[in-house]
């Protein structure tokens, strides 16, 4: 190569490609990875300036220590009956996820994803903000929709595509979309929803509305070009928005170092572009409960856009498609220093003498009681690929607000279709 | 730069091979020749890619020249761009068709007119694969057909493989092509070919004759179609999965057709259309792929022009219908043996 020549004193280029820690066969072993103790990072003021704190990018905020007591000055102080409620709502989203991957397993639907480890997120976001909150998630967010309390058999009707599913169908299981529970429609294409938050949010202050808007994409995600055209025009309108970035370690098969975790952590993106930005402990639910409403406040009183880096990490396979046995080590899960954010909180309430294993095995039971009876009732509904749930016209509806002659003629087509075929 | 061959010129030993197997074996084989391919896209370095269409590939060649990327399409082939203009020769992977949008200023505005505003100067020979089509529940993100979008670019070539065997040869050509090419590969046929009842037992590509694959080095010359079946009845014009449909159809009813398999889009192989409807007097244009702006359009408007006195009956065509894929509703969507068969039955009758 012509380099080679003319620089013949020079070692040569070499190109660098991340590589995991651990594979399958290597024992994981996290102890080189930092974490902060619980407490430890500081609170500023809901109208300090984000460049008055850009240690706490790089810091981990954590509320919950070690043996379950709440610590620092994030600690959000809730009470034991929300503390309570908080755990049940987590505890009924794994059973949920439960349950209806099971559902995929027997043939009932096409697909499932599951947020196991992960509920935290979701769940403590959905308590911290308002219920008219306008969220925009990713698809690993079922958390919401179930600490809105909204119904299990509606979102179990879209996962079956049965004639009970809102949406007609349409939708690959788990792409809720619910306006009356402020939760926007779900796209399978990765992180679209990150400019469309910001733009609500921007609509909402142009209106001088008073709700806010939180949008959530993965740690991979951040990769994509609207995650920064996102972060460029929340900063530069100031928009009232948080963005979440559920940092799970892993997309699909390939580790956080592809989205550029070996360089710096995601909540320092927001340094670049003059956004106040957090790091936090994903699988402490006082802490994501904390960091959301110190965010939300800010964004509620005209401060702009909060950046929130949730650290955890995907407890199961990316969805039913995948099998991470191929790609990760195996006890990388299970010796998770950060443990699992149901059990943490479990061990704070008993700890405040405010909750004890026998009602929590009776939550269990009760909660796998009710997932099992939505089911069936959903059921009832049909479900995937057994008969034509859907009237046959719906698949031509909705494409525009009124049909125009090309799609009435194919729906002729498609009728006809059906006659023949003896359907 | 071509390294001392590790596989023999010429087609060598076949070997059975499902699509997945093919189009693997056509990167390997191309890796081994030519030290300048690399390939990348989203989960195929260790994983080998989440249809492990790329399956074993880091390890035999290295983390240099196959890695996992980040998740950016526009990223991806905007580096595949700057790669090919360094002089290597990426194959880019795009996950799902369906992810390809964030991606199309870099093809459409970059890698298609490079070669053209620099007057050759600079060059994008990057083999852009995908895997595209319906037919496995996908919903709208996983099952569509966006072929007519490239189709509508000048500058960009678009090949869509039907079986093993013709998609090693033609991802083997497109590869070695020096400009840029989108690669689609029909998805639901990756394990067998598919008749398009979807409530029959699937059958796989081991007693199909384009299951037989050779294992070295062959190619496909982009541009050519293949006849899959003589006729003189009827032109059936159609590609991927709906090969194997059409070939079924055609089958059940005991029509005379001739089929003809495009294999490349652009450029088209316009003289075997041509002559098929001049013998046959009457064109079906099959596709899966929305129909309006379809590349059935094209289709209809070149044999029209071309063929206007030989035609005897009207140009159907039998398409996707002009709404998102929808999940539930996939068999009613897909443009099946009834479809193709009332169209058949219309095209027959005068
Ligand atoms: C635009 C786009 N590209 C690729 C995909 C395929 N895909 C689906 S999920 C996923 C990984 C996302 O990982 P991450 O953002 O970390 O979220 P997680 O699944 O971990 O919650 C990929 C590559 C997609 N859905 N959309
Ligand atoms: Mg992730």
């Amino acid at each position: 190569m012509a380099g080679d020549l003319k620089r013949a004193n020079l070692p040569p280029l070499s190109l660098h490609v991340p590589e995991p820690k651990f594979r399958p066969g290597d024992k994981a072993d996290y102890s080189d990875l930092v974490i902060p103790a619980a407490g430890e990072a500081q609170r500023p003021d809901v109208s300090a300036k984000p460049d008055s704190f850009h240690g706490l990018a790089y810091s981990l905020v954590r509320v919950l220590d070690d043996e379950g007591r709440a610590v620092g000055p994030w600690d959000p102080k809730l009470s034991p009956e929300r503390l309570r409620a908080m755990l049940r709502a987590m505890a009924l989203t794994r059973a949920f996820d439960e349950r209806m991957f099971r559902a995929q397993r027997q043939g009932k639907t096409s697909f499932y994803m599951k947020c196991t480890g992960e509920e935290a997120i979701a769940v403590a976001a959905a308590f911290a903000l308002d219920r008219d909150d306008m969220c925009f998630p990713s698809y690993r967010q079922q958390g919401l929709l179930i600490a809105r309390d909204w119904d299990l058999v509606d979102m179990m009707n879209q996962i079956y595509s049965n004639k009970g599913d809102r949406l007609q169908g349409r939708q690959l299981p788990i792409m809720y979309s619910t306006k009356e529970g402020s939760f926007f429609s779900i796209s399978g294409n990765l992180t679209t929803q990150y400019p469309q938050a910001v733009g609500w949010a921007m609509a909402s202050a142009a209106k001088g509305d008073t709700r806010i808007a939180a949008t959530w994409c993965g740690e991979g995600s951040t990769a994509e070009g609207d995650f920064h055209s996102a972060c460029t025009f929340a900063s530069v309108y100031r928009a009232p928005v948080i963005m979440n970035v559920v940092n799970n370690q892993w997309a699909i098969s390939s580790f956080s170092g592809f989205a550029g975790a070996e360089a710096t952590t995601f909540a320092a993106r927001a340094i670049g572009y003059g956004i106040a930005g957090l790091r936090v402990d994903g699988n402490d639910p006082l802490a994501v409960y904390a960091a959301t409403e110190w965010a939300a406040e800010r964004a509620r009183t005209n401060q702009g856009p909060t950046l929130i880096e949730h650290f955890t990490y995907r407890a199961e396979g990316h969805s039913t498609s995948d099998d991470p046995s191929q790609y990760r080590s195996a006890n990388e899960g299970s010796d998770w220093p950060l443990g699992d954010p149901i059990a943490r909180l479990k061990q704070h309430l008993i700890l405040l003498g405010e909750w004890d294993e026998e009602r929590h095995a009776a939550m269990d039971l009760e909660l796998a009681e009710r997932v099992k009876a939505s089911a069936k009732e959903a059921e009832k509904n049909g479900i995937l690929g057994h008969g034509m749930h859907q009237p046959f016209e719906t698949m031509f509806e909705g494409v525009f607000e009124e049909m125009p002659w090309h799609l009435r003629e194919q729906l002729e087509q498609a009728v006809n279709e059906k006659k023949v075929a003896g359907l | 730069m071509i390294e001392a061959q590790t596989v023999t010129d010429g087609r060598g030993d076949t070997k059975r091979m499902n699509m997945i197997q093919a189009i693997n074996s056509a990167m390997d084989v191309m890796m081994a020749r030519d030290t300048n391919v690399i390939v990348m896209g989203e989960d195929v370095g260790y994983f080998g890619g989440v249809f492990r269409a790329t399956a074993g590939l880091q390890a035999k060649y290295g983390k240099t020249r196959v890695f996992d990327t980040p998740i950016t399409e526009c990223g991806i082939i905007g580096v595949a761009v700057g790669m090919g203009a360094y002089g290597l020769r990426p194959v880019p992977e795009i996950q799902f068709a369906d992810y390809i949008y964030p991606a199309l200023d870099q093809l459409v505005s970059e890698a298609a007119r490079l070669r053209y505003r620099s007057a050759g100067e600079f060059t994008a020979p990057i083999t852009v694969r995908s895997p595209f089509g319906g037919g496995i529940f996908g919903g709208q993100t996983h099952s569509q057909s966006p072929e007519g979008i490239f189709t509508h670019v000048s500058g960009l070539k678009t090949v869509i493989p039907s079986t093993p065997y013709d998609a090693k040869g033609l991802l083997i050509a497109a590869i070695e092509d020096n400009d840029p090419t989108i690669f689609f590969e029909p998805k639901r046929i990756y394990n067998g070919p598919f008749d398009g009842h979807y409530d029959r037992p699937t059958s796989n590509w081991s007693n199909h004759p384009g299951g037989e694959v050779p294992e070295g080095y062959y190619r496909i010359p982009l541009g050519k179609a293949n006849v899959v079946r003589e006729g003189e009845a009827v032109t059936i014009l159609c590609y991927g999965t709906m090969v194997h449909v059409v070939a079924s159809i055609v089958a059940e009813m005991r029509v005379d057709a001739e089929i003809v398999d495009l294999r490349t889009l652009v450029p088209l192989d316009i003289e075997t259309i041509e002559a098929s409807v001049k013998k046959t007097g009457r064109c079906l244009i099959v596709h899966e792929a929305t129909r309006t702006s379809g590349f059935g359009a094209e289709l209809s408007a070149l044999v029209q022009e071309r063929c206007f006195y030989h035609l005897e009956a009207p140009i159907e065509r039998v398409t996707g219908f002009d709404t998102p894929y929808p999940h539930s509703l996939e068999w009613a969507y897909f443009p099946g043996p009834v479809r193709i068969g009332e169209a058949l039955k219309k095209i027959m009758k005068d």
